[in-house]
């Protein structure tokens, strides 16, 4: 099973199995993660699910939509690796995928 | 994931230092956080569905169409609860509170102690006060089972009545036509969505239902559900007529589920009254979530009761901030989606009140946003596949901001420009 390492606000790192077909943010929350909130169930509607993608394996993800641009620019704490994880669908090849829960706004 | 506490209660008991009362949304955010802020004191989640707390807003999307299975609409993986020693009190009712004692007392009969009392209990589906109203084939949308009931009968059903032009009717419509189902709204007032949106939004979502092969019928009321072989054969109307219908789905609003509460002695018409830290009239009772009263700074601080997950979600987090000693005053602006056909609606503040509406873009385009006022500020935006406005309208919403209407229709001017 592809592998997620998930470093939460306390700069604890797990890595935790992700299922292929799962969005990043269900792998998260599916590892017991109570840090990220992803309010609308990942449906790109809010920006609950924000993370901080790092390593290599970031070149090999979806480009940014519009729609998650925007929702990404409502957080105060947007940095150039921002993503909403529940629109990173995860897979073989994102294992050993590097993300941090971004702060709460 | 690690323990994050030691819990006080060894295992089942019939004494919590916080009870919750309620496991959907709002209860499951204030367990989680209560727990995430340290609390170490015993907690028990209690509900009457027999699940594991999961997301509602799919049950009439992406759960009815049968895009996502159920185990993706868990909060949180079963694990979670047990790691927290959150106690899970399944497949249970609270039926009356002692406030003296404090102590609950269930449908079965058992008894719960409580320090402190979360009341999330939500609301139940209102229903049809006609005959036939509890008919074999007449649904209501609340419950993952309320769901599975419908999807279970989607393999013989060809005709769907729809009653109630609200955000779940025309969702589950939206989802039941898209599966090739012949499906008529019935609304009584004379727009869809009267009473969450202004008239803009209403005529754009008609001619959407209508652009997918749904009938919207405005102005009708509905005088009975009629039966054949013990089934819904049709839907009749005051005026005579019959809709033939092979299934009819309620969507009329919820009767919050604060009984219990009321006749405990606790303040609320409707709902159940709270205040800026969601604490009833009843001591150490806390309430949240669609059942709570409270005063909102975005309704114009009059006493509102907001059926949403920001708003129970948010209630919940103020609550777990009170109980660890924390300063908390539940004032954020409400947010809410709902997603029919590929349209995403995205709203942000509260509407009702407003005196203007302002169309920015062309709902032709299908993508549009509308702009509502009240003596000249901005008090909520309804954003149709415009998430920048949405987003970058919130601030107009949260600010108070009285902004000349035709910079709001002028699309070249960013709403986030606007002073």
């Amino acid at each position: 099973m592809p592998k997620l390492g998930v470093t939460n606000r306390e700069g604890e790192t797990e890595i935790v199995d992700g299922e292929s077909g799962l969005s990043t943010m269900e792998v998260i929350r599916q590892a017991g993660n109570d840090e990220l909130l992803a309010l609308c169930g990942g449906c790109c509607s809010c920006a609950t699910c924000h993370v901080y993608v790092h390593g290599e394996l970031a070149d090999h993800l979806p480009p940014l939509s519009e729609d998650e641009d925007e929702l990404l620019d409502s957080s105060e704490y947007r940095q150039p690796n921002s993503r909403l994880s529940c629109q990173l669908p995860f897979s073989e090849a994102l294992d050993g995928l590097q993300v941090t829960i971004a702060p709460e706004d | 994931m690690p323990r994050m506490t030691e819990g006080t209660a060894g295992g089942p008991s019939d004494q919590y230092d916080v009870l919750i009362v309620g496991a959907g949304h709002g209860g499951a955010q204030a367990a989680g956080a209560l727990r995430l802020a340290k609390f170490e004191g015993s907690i028990a989640l209690l509900g009457d569905e027999v699940e594991l707390p999961y997301e509602r807003p799919p049950l009439s999307k992406d759960y009815l169409s049968g895009a996502k299975p159920f185990e993706r609409l868990l909060i949180h993986p079963d694990t979670f609860w047990s790691d927290r020693d959150i106690s899970i009190l399944s497949g249970r009712r609270v039926i009356a509170v002692d406030p003296v004692s404090h102590q609950v007392r269930c449908e079965d009969g058992g008894e719960i102690e409580y320090g402190h009392l979360v009341w999330a209990a939500g609301g139940s589906p209102r229903t049809m006060a006609c005959s036939g109203h509890d008919l074999v084939g007449v649904h209501t949308v609340r419950t993952r089972a309320d769901a599975d009931r419908i999807r279970a009968e989607l393999g013989t059903t060809s005709r769907v009545v729809v009653i109630g032009g609200g955000y779940i009717g025309l969702e589950a419509a939206a989802v039941l036509a898209q599966s090739g189902k012949a499906v008529t709204v019935l609304e009584a007032q004379n727009r869809v969505l009267a009473r969450v949106a202004g008239e803009p939004l209403s005529r754009f979502y008609e001619r959407e239902h209508q652009a997918h092969g749904v009938e919207i019928r405005l102005g009708v009321t509905v005088e009975c559900i009629e039966e054949c072989n013990s089934r819904v054969s049709g839907v009749r109307l005051s005026d005579g007529e019959v809709l033939a219908c092979d299934m009819v789905i309620v969507g009329i609003g919820i009767v919050p589920a604060v009984e219990p509460l009321l006749s405990a002695g606790a303040e609320g018409t409707g709902g159940v009254e709270v205040d800026g830290q969601c604490r009833t009239s009843l001591p150490d009772v806390f309430a949240i979530g669609d059942c709570a009263s409270h005063l909102n700074r975005y309704a114009g601080e009059t006493l509102v009761r907001l059926e949403s997950v920001q708003n129970a979600h948010d209630q919940a987090t103020v609550v777990a901030k009170v109980l660890t000693g924390n300063e908390a005053n539940y004032d954020v602006v409400p947010w809410f989606w709902s997603n029919q056909y590929d349209l995403r609606l995205q709203t942000v503040g509260l509407s009702t009140g407003y005196d203007e509406t302002v169309v920015r873009g062309d709902p032709g385009t299908r993508r549009f946003s509308i702009v509502y006022l009240r003596k000249g500020q901005v008090i909520a935006l309804d954003c149709v596949n415009a998430t920048r406005d949405y987003v970058q309208g919130k601030r107009l919403v949260t600010d108070g901001l009285s902004v000349n209407p035709a910079l709001l229709a002028d699309t070249t001017v960013a709403l986030k420009t606007l002073r």
